[in-house]
């Protein structure tokens, strides 16, 4: 084993976790918050600030009406409230539950190539070459957590919340594999830093005039990549329980769902969870769509350290987009019920991305065979 | 030994244990723990693929079989009333017919270890890297038929079940 390989691999996991994953995770919140509050015309946090803050001269008031201390404090009040153990739960899942489910959030992280190069280093902690069923494999893992919640909380609402979540996340997985195959019959590849590079050069999927070179065939495939992204856009709105969909936690039938018996810092990862598992899912839409790290003029793999830089930067911008989008969407729309969703889930998306792959397929035949 | 090694025995010895611990686990007799443990042994058993070079079947053995086969069990488990089930005591004729068929995976694993591994002493390591297009080739070349007889067989139970499911047949 090459030294070398394992001290930067730690070295880029530890970056990705520690100062970008988690201070994102944390920061969401915030957004969630402020995005939230501009919605319903109100001013959201703006009141916390460590003692000394406000001494400086207009920094400090600017910060503190735009709430960046906020985090910490929940943070902080997570930690120190009292973490209550109800004695009718069964106490060894209620424990595994909530590691379970910020854990496949932050392992699908792995496979994202989050930039190109960085010296000599390729900006992916793990370049698979199966990287999406990766992806999908841990995602799929992501359900035991709630699953567990569910089951260990021994009582009834967070019983119905668990159940809710396994059928949910089960069928829109299903919609969510089978919609991103037209993406891997278009590029032949299974690895996502190919996937990028090849729409670095010949257009994302989603947009396909945002190429190098324009080419007939990208525009040909457009419709199918707008259905295949449509479809994966929802899923990860039902996968990551988020409004319209959060049918497993829905608060005016369910009390809180799976989290209705977690108190302190573990009902805190469950939240980390969710919007750690939006962060993951955003980073999967960029990549898969929206060609990832590149942009039109800054297409080819980096060769300088700003350039690199400056990729991570627009990788980052791009997921933000995505992230703004979830929040945005969450305080605009009311939630589905129960049946409608099953119903969407198995009545229209299954169907439409089996027929999707099936004319991907015959158009790439065709113009492939000229 | 190789770190590839060191891992082939933490994986093996993982899945062994959990596989045990599925059956007979002496702490609790929870139907819920013995599906986790079942969860684990197929995640071990991802991680030996995957010492193999064997990523795509890796993935494919969490992704069906961890992620949704284990999952649709614990809804299963979790629906139904397990009291019955755990004070249920160990039977004579499971025990019997249990013991024959590790005594049989045992006669495999002794033939292996003493005749076959002397005919061909020096087998090379795979050289396929991943292989999904490797493994679509071998399966739609030279294993096609058995390959679609599995999906038409994998389609009537899809539409059994779904013919059970329904409450009333038009």
């Amino acid at each position: 084993m090459d030294l070398n390989f394992v001290i930067f691999s730690t070295l880029k996991i530890l970056c990705v976790i520690f100062l970008a994953l988690l201070p994102m995770v944390a920061y969401a919140v915030l957004a969630e918050r402020k995005i939230s509050a501009f919605i319903q015309d109100r001013v959201g946090p703006n009141r916390t600030a460590p003692p000394l803050v406000l001494k400086i001269p207009i920094l400090g008031k600017f910060l503190q009406s735009w709430g960046v201390f906020q985090p910490m404090a929940d943070g902080l009040k997570a930690f120190l409230k009292e973490d209550f153990t109800p004695n009718y739960v069964r106490k060894a899942y209620f424990w595994l539950a909530p590691a379970l489910t910020m854990t496949p959030a932050f392992l699908t992280i792995a496979v994202i190539p989050f930039g190109s190069n960085l010296g000599n280093q390729k900006m992916v902690i793990a370049d698979l070459n199966v990287g999406i069923l990766y992806t999908f494999g841990i995602v799929s893992l992501g359900v035991y957590g709630i699953v567990l919640a569910g089951y260990a909380s021994n009582s009834k609402y967070p019983f119905l919340g668990g159940i809710r979540s396994t059928a949910q996340m089960i069928s829109y997985e299903i919609a969510m594999g089978m919609s991103v195959i037209p993406v891997f019959l278009v590029s032949g590849d299974l690895n996502l830093s190919k996937i990028v590079e090849r729409q670095a050069q010949e257009g994302w999927f989603a947009l396909p005039f945002m190429a190098q070179q324009q080419t007939m065939m990208s525009y040909l495939l457009w419709p199918c990549a707008l259905i295949s992204f449509f479809i994966f856009l929802v899923s990860a709105f039902a996968e990551t329980n988020r409004l319209p969909f959060d049918l497993p936690e829905s608060e005016t039938e369910l009390v809180a769902g799976y989290n209705t018996e977690y108190s302190s810092i573990k009902f805190a990862l469950f939240f980390m969870g969710e919007y750690a598992s939006m962060i993951s899912a955003s980073c999967m839409m960029v990549t898969l769509f929206f060609g990832g790290w590149s942009l039109p003029g800054l297409a080819t793999p980096a060769s300088t350290v700003i350039a690199g830089l400056l990729h991570i930067g627009v990788f980052i911008g791009k997921m933000l987009v995505f992230m703004v989008l979830f929040i945005w969407v969450r305080w605009m729309l009311p939630r589905f019920r129960y049946d409608q969703l099953m119903d969407l889930g198995w009545r229209r998306f299954v169907p439409l991305a089996l027929a999707n792959i099936l004319v991907t397929a015959t158009v790439l035949l065709i113009l492939n065979s000229k | 030994m190789a770190a590839q090694d060191y891992l082939f025995y933490i994986f093996a010895a993982l899945t062994l244990l959990c596989g045990f611990l599925v059956v007979v686990n002496p702490f609790s007799r929870n139907p819920v723990t013995s599906a986790m443990f079942l969860v684990l042994t197929i995640v071990s058993m991802a991680g030996l693929f995957v010492l193999l070079h064997a990523f795509f079947l890796a993935a494919v053995q969490i992704l069906v079989y961890a992620g949704a086969v284990m999952v649709l069990f614990l809804f299963v488990i979790m629906l139904l009333d397990l009291k019955e089930e755990e004070r249920r005591k160990i039977r004579f004729f499971g025990l019997i017919t249990g013991l024959i068929s590790v005594m049989a995976v045992l006669g495999v694993v002794l033939k292996t270890y003493l005749v076959d591994s002397k005919l061909n002493a020096n087998l090379q390591l795979p050289t396929i890297e991943g292989g999904t297009a490797a493994l679509g080739r071998i399966l739609f070349k030279n294993y096609l038929l058995p390959f679609e007889i599995l999906s038409l067989l994998l389609l009537v139970a899809m539409v059994g079940v779904i013919l059970l499911s329904k409450k009333d047949l038009k």
